[in-house]
C-alpha cells in the first residue's frame, strides 16, 4: 500500500526523469554512427610504436580525403573516421598511417608497421536504406505490443476500461525507452557513443521487456479484481503490487546481472548495447511498479471524482 | 481468503500402493531428463575442437557440427554490391538478380572459402529501391583481391594464325640469332568470333594415356557453327586459346570439328584445370555490379569478442544461479539444473540449426539466460505464496505452476513479438540478436516449466517436515 499511498512522489520521479532525459538529448544530441550515414572506419594497430596523432593529422592534410577525424584506442592504434572509401583510398589511407613515403609505395609497410583490425566503409545509399528499415522496425514493435496489450487485457474494464491498461503500459515503455536514450546522449557527449545498429537493438529490445515486465503486474491486479479481494481499486492495486514487486524485481534483477556481465566482461562491441540495456531494464522494473500501477489508480481517483 | 482446501488426509493404505507408483514414474522422469541432458552436454562438448583435446579424432558426424561463428567473430569480409538492372525488363529482375549470384557464388566458391554467404536483397519497401548483392567472406581479409576476383569476367577467345604475309618483327641478338623470347605471338594470331561467351559447358577431364588434366568445352548452337568454320579453314595450322588476354594452350588442328567440343590441353596442374573450369562455367555477369559497402573484421578482433562474450556468459550464468541457490533454496537449485539443461539445449541448437553466431546473437543469448530463469521466479513467488496461504508442499507446487502461467505465457509473448519484428526487418546483425533472444524465450519456457515441474514435483518425497518447508521456501521468510 505504501506505493499506491505516495503515488505522487514516484509519479513526479518518474516525470522529472524523462524531462531530465529529454532536456539532455536537446542539450547534447545524439552522435550518429557510419551505420545510419554513411562513412568509413578504420582501426590499426602498431606493431611497435604509433606515430604521433599530430604526424598523421598533418599527413592527412595532403591528402584528397575531407575530413578525417583520428582517435587514439589502446596502446598503440588510432581509430580514423573519415568519408566512405574505395579501394584505392582505402590503401592510400593505410599507408598514410604507417607513415610510407617510400617510393616503391607498398601499403603497410612505410616506417610504422601496422595490422588492420576493423575495415568498415558504408556508402551513403546503405545508410539510408538502414535508417528506413529501423524506423519501420520501430513503428512497427510498437504496433504490435499496443495490439498485444490491447488484447491480454480485453477481459477486464471494471472500473477502468481496458484500453487505460494498454494507455498505461505505452506511457511505461515511453517512459522507458526515453530516459536510456538521454543516458546515451550524455555518453554521446562524453566518450563519443554514437548511434549505430545495436542501438537501434536495445531499444526495440527494451521496448519488448518493458511490457513484460508491466504485464506480471497488471496479470496481478488483474487476478485480484476477478476475486475481489479488497474493496477499492486504490486497494486492489496496492495489494496487487505488495504481493507481485519482489518478483518483478528478481526478474529484472536476473536479466541486468546478465547484462552488466556483458557489459563488464562482454565483447567490445555490445558494451554500450548492455549499458543501454540495463538502464531500459533498470527503469523499466521501476515504471511498472511505481509508475503504470500508481498512474492506474490515479485515473481511476480522477474518473470518480467527476 | 482462501479457503486451505488442498491439505489431504493420512493416505489410506491402497492408495499407498499407487502414490508409490506414482513416485517412481516421477523418478523414473527425472533421471530421463538428466539422462537426455547430459547426452545432449555430451554432444556440444565433443563437436568442439576448443573443449575436446581428442578432437581430430572424432567422427565426421562431430566435427560437421562445430559452432558457427558470424564475420564479426570469425574475421572476414563483408561485401555488399549494387546491382545495376536498369538494362533488364521489369519482369525479370528476380531472374536475372538470381542468375548474378549464382555467378559471384562460383566465383567465390573458387577461392576456397569455407562457408561464403551470397545472398540477394531485393527492391522493396522495406529495403529501398536498389538491387543488391550481399557477399560474406569468412577467412578473407585481403578484399583487394577478393573483390577483383569476384568482379573478374575470363575472357576466353579463339585465336587463329594470321596469314603468312603479316609483317613479324623479332629482335635479333648480337651473335645473328633471332631472340626467341621476343617474338610477339599476338602478332601471329588474329581473332575471330568465337569466344567464351558461346559456351555452354566446360569440364575438368584427364587424358586416358597421360593421365594429363585437360579442359574440355562444349559449344553452343552458335559457337558450334563458328568452331566448325574456324577448325575447317584452319586444317594443319594452329588456333590458339587465350584467356584473360593471355594465350594458354594453342593445338593444331587436324580435321574439322562440327560437333562443337574442343579440348584444350595445357601445362596445368588439375587444381590450375578445376579453377579454369570453375572460372568459365561462371561466364560473364548478367548484370553489371557496384561495390557500396564493404567491412572487414581482422582475426584477432573476432577472437577477442568470442573470448570476451563466453567469459560474460559464465560469469553472468554463475551470479545468477548463486542468486537462485541462495534466495529460492531448493527450488532455486532445480531452477539452476533446468537453467544448465536449457542452455545445454541452446548451445546444441546453435550447432544443429545451424546459427551463425555473431557477438550480437551472444549478446542475445546471455540476455536469454536472465530471462529463462524469469518464469521460475514467477513460479516460486506463487510456491511461497501457496506455501503461506497453509497448502502442503505438493499443492503448493502444482498450484505454482498452473497459476503463474498466465503472466508467464503473456510476459514472453511481448519478448517475441520484438524479436520476431526484428528477425524479419533486420540487417544480418539484427537477426542474429532477434534469433538467439527469440529462440532463447521459447526453449526457456519450455524448460522452466516442463523440466523444472518434472524435478520440483519429483522431490516433494522429501516430506512435510519442518526441513521440507524450510527448504521449499525463499527469501528471508520462515
Amino acid at each position: 500500500m505504501f506505493i499506491v499511498k505516495h503515488k505522487k512522489i514516484f509519479i513526479s520521479i518518474s516525470v522529472a526523469l524523462v524531462l531530465l532525459s529529454v532536456i539532455s538529448l536537446f542539450a547534447f544530441g545524439l552522435r550518429v554512427g557510419i551505420d545510419f550515414k554513411g562513412g568509413a572506419l578504420t582501426e590499426v594497430v602498431y606493431k611497435t610504436n604509433r606515430p604521433t596523432q599530430s604526424d598523421l593529422d598533418s599527413a592527412f592534410k595532403k591528402l584528397d580525403f575531407g575530413s578525417v577525424l583520428i582517435q587514439p584506442t589502446g596502446e598503440l592504434g588510432y581509430i580514423v573516421k573519415s568519408l566512405d572509401l574505395n579501394e584505392t583510398q582505402h590503401i592510400l589511407l593505410l599507408k598514410t598511417l604507417s607513415l610510407g613515403h617510400s617510393p616503391t609505395g607498398e601499403a603497410q609497410n612505410g616506417k610504422n608497421p601496422l595490422e588492420e583490425k576493423n575495415f568498415n566503409s558504408i556508402g551513403p545509399s546503405v545508410g539510408r536504406e538502414l535508417t528506413r528499415k529501423a524506423i519501420i522496425a520501430i513503428v512497427l514493435v510498437s504496433l504490435a505490443i499496443i495490439l498485444f496489450i490491447a488484447f491480454a487485457f480485453r477481459k477486464i474494464s471494471q472500473p477502468i476500461s481496458s484500453w487505460k491498461y494498454g494507455f498505461m503500459a505505452i506511457v511505461s515503455l515511453l517512459h522507458d525507452v526515453i530516459i536510456p536514450i538521454g543516458i546515451f546522449s550524455i555518453l554521446s557527449n562524453f566518450y563519443g557513443a554514437e548511434i549505430d545498429t545495436l542501438f537501434v537493438v536495445a531499444v526495440l529490445t527494451i521496448i519488448g521487456l518493458s511490457v513484460s515486465d508491466t504485464i506480471v503486474i497488471f496479470d496481478r491486479i488483474r487476478e485480484n479484481l476477478r476475486n475481489k479481494i479488497e474493496n477499492s481499486f486504490g486497494e486492489t492495486v496496492g495489494k496487487s503490487l505488495d504481493q507481485s514487486y519482489m518478483r518483478s524485481i528478481f526478474t529484472s534483477l536476473t536479466v541486468i546481472i546478465v547484462l552488466l556481465s556483458l557489459f563488464f566482461f562482454g565483447p567490445e562491441s555490445t558494451k554500450y548495447f548492455a549499458l543501454m540495456l540495463t538502464a531500459g531494464m533498470f527503469f523499466g522494473t521501476y515504471s511498472s511498479i511505481f509508475l503504470a500501477s500508481p498512474l492506474l489508480v490515479l485515473i481511476e481517483e480522477l474518473q470518480k471524482k467527476k | 481468503m482462501r479457503s486451505i482446501a488442498g491439505r489431504c488426509g493420512p493416505p489410506k493404505q491402497s492408495k499407498l500402493a499407487t502414490g508409490q507408483k506414482k513416485m517412481i514414474k516421477k523418478l523414473i522422469s527425472i533421471i530421463i531428463v538428466l539422462i537426455l541432458g547430459s547426452a545432449v552436454a555430451f554432444f556440444v562438448f565433443k563437436s568442439e575442437p576448443k573443449l575436446n583435446s581428442n578432437f581430430e579424432n572424432q567422427s565426421s558426424f562431430l566435427k560437421n557440427f562445430q559452432f558457427r561463428l558470424g564475420l564479426d567473430l570469425s574475421g572476414g569480409s563483408h561485401l555488399i554490391y549494387k546491382a545495376d538492372v536498369s538494362g533488364v525488363q521489369a519482369g525479370e529482375v528476380s531472374v536475372s538478380m538470381d542468375a548474378l549470384r549464382d555467378v559471384i557464388e562460383r566465383r567465390v566458391n573458387l577461392f576456397g572459402v569455407s562457408e561464403p554467404i551470397v545472398q540477394v536483397q531485393s527492391s522493396g519497401f522495406v529495403s529501398g529501391e536498389e538491387e543488391k548483392l550481399i557477399v560474406d567472406l569468412p577467412g578473407v581479409t585481403d578484399v583487394e583481391k577478393a573483390t577483383a576476383m569476384i568482379g573478374q569476367t575470363p575472357l576466353l577467345e579463339f585465336k587463329i594464325e594470321a596469314p603468312k604475309d603479316t609483317l613479324k618483327t623479332v629482335k635479333v641478338g648480337k651473335n645473328g640469332e633471332v631472340d626467341l623470347g621476343s617474338i610477339d605471338l599476338d602478332q601471329q594470331f588474329v581473332s575471330t568470333e568465337l569466344t567464351g561467351r558461346y559456351l555452354q559447358k566446360a569440364s575438368l577431364e584427364f587424358d586416358q594415356t597421360t593421365r594429363e588434366p585437360r579442359v574440355s568445352l562444349q559449344f553452343d548452337e552458335t559457337g558450334t557453327k563458328f568452331f566448325a568454320q574456324i577448325t575447317k579453314n584452319n586444317i594443319g595450322k594452329m588456333v590458339a586459346i587465350y584467356l584473360d588476354g593471355a594465350p594458354i594452350s594453342t593445338p593444331v588442328v587436324r580435321e574439322e570439328i562440327p560437333n562443337g567440343q574442343a579440348v584444350i590441353s595445357g601445362s596445368f596442374t588439375p587444381t590450375e584445370g578445376k579453377l579454369l573450369v570453375g572460372r568459365l562455367n561462371s561466364g560473364a555477369l548478367p548484370v553489371p555490379i557496384t561495390l557500396l559497402s564493404r567491412q572487414t573484421i581482422g582475426a584477432t578482433l573476432g577472437t577477442d569478442a568470442v573470448t570476451a562474450g563466453v567469459k560474460a556468459a559464465i560469469i553472468g550464468f554463475l551470479v545468477v544461479a548463486l542468486f537462485l541457490i541462495l534466495w529460492y533454496r531448493l527450488p532455486g537449485l532445480i531452477a539452476v539444473v533446468a537453467l544448465s539443461i536449457y542452455i545445454t539445449i541452446m548451445l546444441a541448437l546453435f550447432k544443429l540449426l545451424p546459427v551463425t553466431l555473431t557477438a550480437a546473437g551472444i549478446a542475445g543469448f546471455i540476455i536469454s539466460i536472465g530471462i529463462a530463469v524469469d518464469a521460475n521466479i514467477l513460479i516460486f513467488e506463487r510456491l511461497k505464496e501457496e506455501l503461506h496461504s497453509g497448502r502442503t508442499i505438493a499443492n503448493s507446487v502444482s498450484a505454482g505452476f498452473s497459476r503463474a502461467w498466465s503472466s508467464i505465457r503473456d510476459s514472453n509473448l511481448s519478448t517475441i513479438i520484438s524479436a520476431t519484428i526484428l528477425f524479419w526487418f533486420g540487417t544480418s546483425l539484427i537477426k542474429g540478436f532477434a534469433l538467439t533472444l527469440g529462440m532463447g524465450v521459447l526453449i526457456s519456457m519450455f524448460s522452466a516449466i516442463m523440466i523444472s515441474r518434472i524435478f520440483l514435483s519429483g522431490l516433494i518425497f522429501v516430506g512435510e517436515g519442518k526441513i521440507a518447508r524450510f527448504l521449499f521456501s525463499s527469501g528471508i521468510s520462515k
